[in-house]
Order: C-alpha cells, then structure tokens, then sequence
C-alpha cells in the first residue's frame, strides 16, 4: 500500500521534474527542494485530487506571513503528511 | 473580438455555475495590424491570442463561481496545442470547464472550436486574489454585463 509520503513524494517527482531520491521526509519543499509558490500550485492540484481534500494554502500561507506558523510546520513533507492525513481523517469523520 | 484593446471574448453564450462550464463566443477580426506581421500574406491569429481568448473565457467561469468577490490571474498554461490555424473572419466557440477549485487557486480546461472542429486547447491555472481596487472589480462586472454575463449571477456593482 503506498503511504502518504510515497504518493507526495511521487507527485513532487513528476511535477517539478526532481529525482526521486532526493526527496525525503525530511525535505523542506521550498528550502531544500527549490518549489516555488507557482510550482506548489501544480503540486497542491495533484494532491487534491490524490487524496479528495482541499490543501488549506490560504490560510497556511497567512499564519506564516502573521508569524502564526512556520514554514516548517506545513513545507517539511513529514508535517506536510501528517497535514494531509488530518485532512483525510476530517473528510472521513 | 477586439485585439486593440485585448478584448478576447465578444459574448457569453452560456455559463452554469452547476456544471462549472462556459461557452463564449468570439469572430476573429478581418482587418488587424496583427497581420502585417503574422504573417505578411498569410494572415493566422497568434497561438498566444488564443491562449490569452481562452483564459478570458474561463476567466468569466470563475468569477461567476467567486459571485465577483475576487479577481482571477492566469499564472499557468500547461498543455497547449495549436491543432489548426485560426484565420481573419472565423467564429469561435470558447469553452472552459471548472477541472478543481483549490484553495486560492482554480484551474480549467479550455478549447476552440470553429463550425465544430476543435482549433486549440489548454489548461490553465488562476489565482484567485481580492479585488486591487473597487474600482476595478466596477469595471469588471461592467464589462460583464456588455458581454451577457447572466444577469442573475451579476452583483450589484455599487
């Protein structure tokens, strides 16, 4: 069964043309990675539709401009994730 | 369709917010200084017009879905495909289909047709983004309702 990383992983491969090797559950997606905010809408597409949720980008990207979160909360992919699967237990709920 | 002033889209044939689908309609100017250039003697509307046509098209989807509370700007064109040329007089059917609405962000899936054959496709995606100013959302939903925005998905611009 492919995990939630696996498929953000994968989806992150084919979009922004990165090997998969490099990206890691550890990974920051716009430090490490270099995914830009455009990048990310093409990603945040493909993970909608994955998993049928809506990635709350808005509001994640306002609370870090507020000094509410940081980006690691929501770009490192392992917070990333757990983000996601929060969002599908939600929908499942 | 009036490329001076990169007004792409003449009317809205329909629109159904249920569906997420437009159809607008469009004729391709006889004249334009356009075709002294593209190209001298064999006049052909620029594939770029048409990707910018079909982006207004969707453009009029998505501020029916937004009800004119925010402003769509094209910020990606992924798969475009200039299948035939698109020459002086035509007629085109602009359609545009609502793909997903994400958070901040729609993206569409376009195409042109001209008496039923397809001319060019693509999809594109838009951030969706408070109005800059009133004043500009007043000239939006004016130039809505030039073009036959349905009168009942049209806000009360004051």
């Amino acid at each position: 069964m492919s995990s939630t990383f696996d498929t953000v992983a994968n989806i992150i491969a084919e979009t922004c043309d990165i090997p998969r090797e490099n990206i890691k559950p550890e990974s920051h997606a716009i430090d490490d990675l270099g995914i830009d905010s455009l990048d990310f809408l093409d990603i945040a597409f493909a993970i909608d539709k994955a998993f049928g949720i809506k990635l709350p980008l808005e509001q994640w990207t306002q609370e870090v401009n507020e000094g509410k979160a940081t980006t690691e909360q929501y770009f490192v992919l392992s917070n990333l994730c757990a983000r996601i699967d929060e969002l599908k237990a939600a929908k499942g709920a | 369709m009036q490329i001076e002033v990169f007004i792409l889209v003449d009317r809205i044939r329909s629109l159904s917010i249920e569906n997420g689908l437009v159809q607008c309609e469009s004729a391709v100017p006889v004249d334009s200084s356009i075709y002294l250039g593209h190209f001298p003697g064999h006049p052909i509307l620029p594939g770029v017009l048409l990707i910018e046509s079909m982006a207004q098209t969707a453009g009029w989807l998505i501020l029916g879905l937004t009800k004119f509370e925010r402003f769509p700007f094209l910020s990606i064109v992924n798969e475009a495909k200039m299948r035939d040329f698109v020459t002086p007089g035509m007629q085109l059917l602009l359609e545009a289909r609502l793909l997903h609405e994400g958070s901040g962000f729609f993206k569409t899936s376009n195409r042109v047709l001209v008496d039923g054959k397809l001319k060019c496709e693509a999809e594109t995606t838009f951030r969706v983004m408070p109005f800059p100013s009133p004043v500009f959302r007043e000239n939006v939903i004016a130039q809505a309702g030039r073009v036959g925005f349905p009168g009942e998905l049209l806000p009360n611009a004051g």
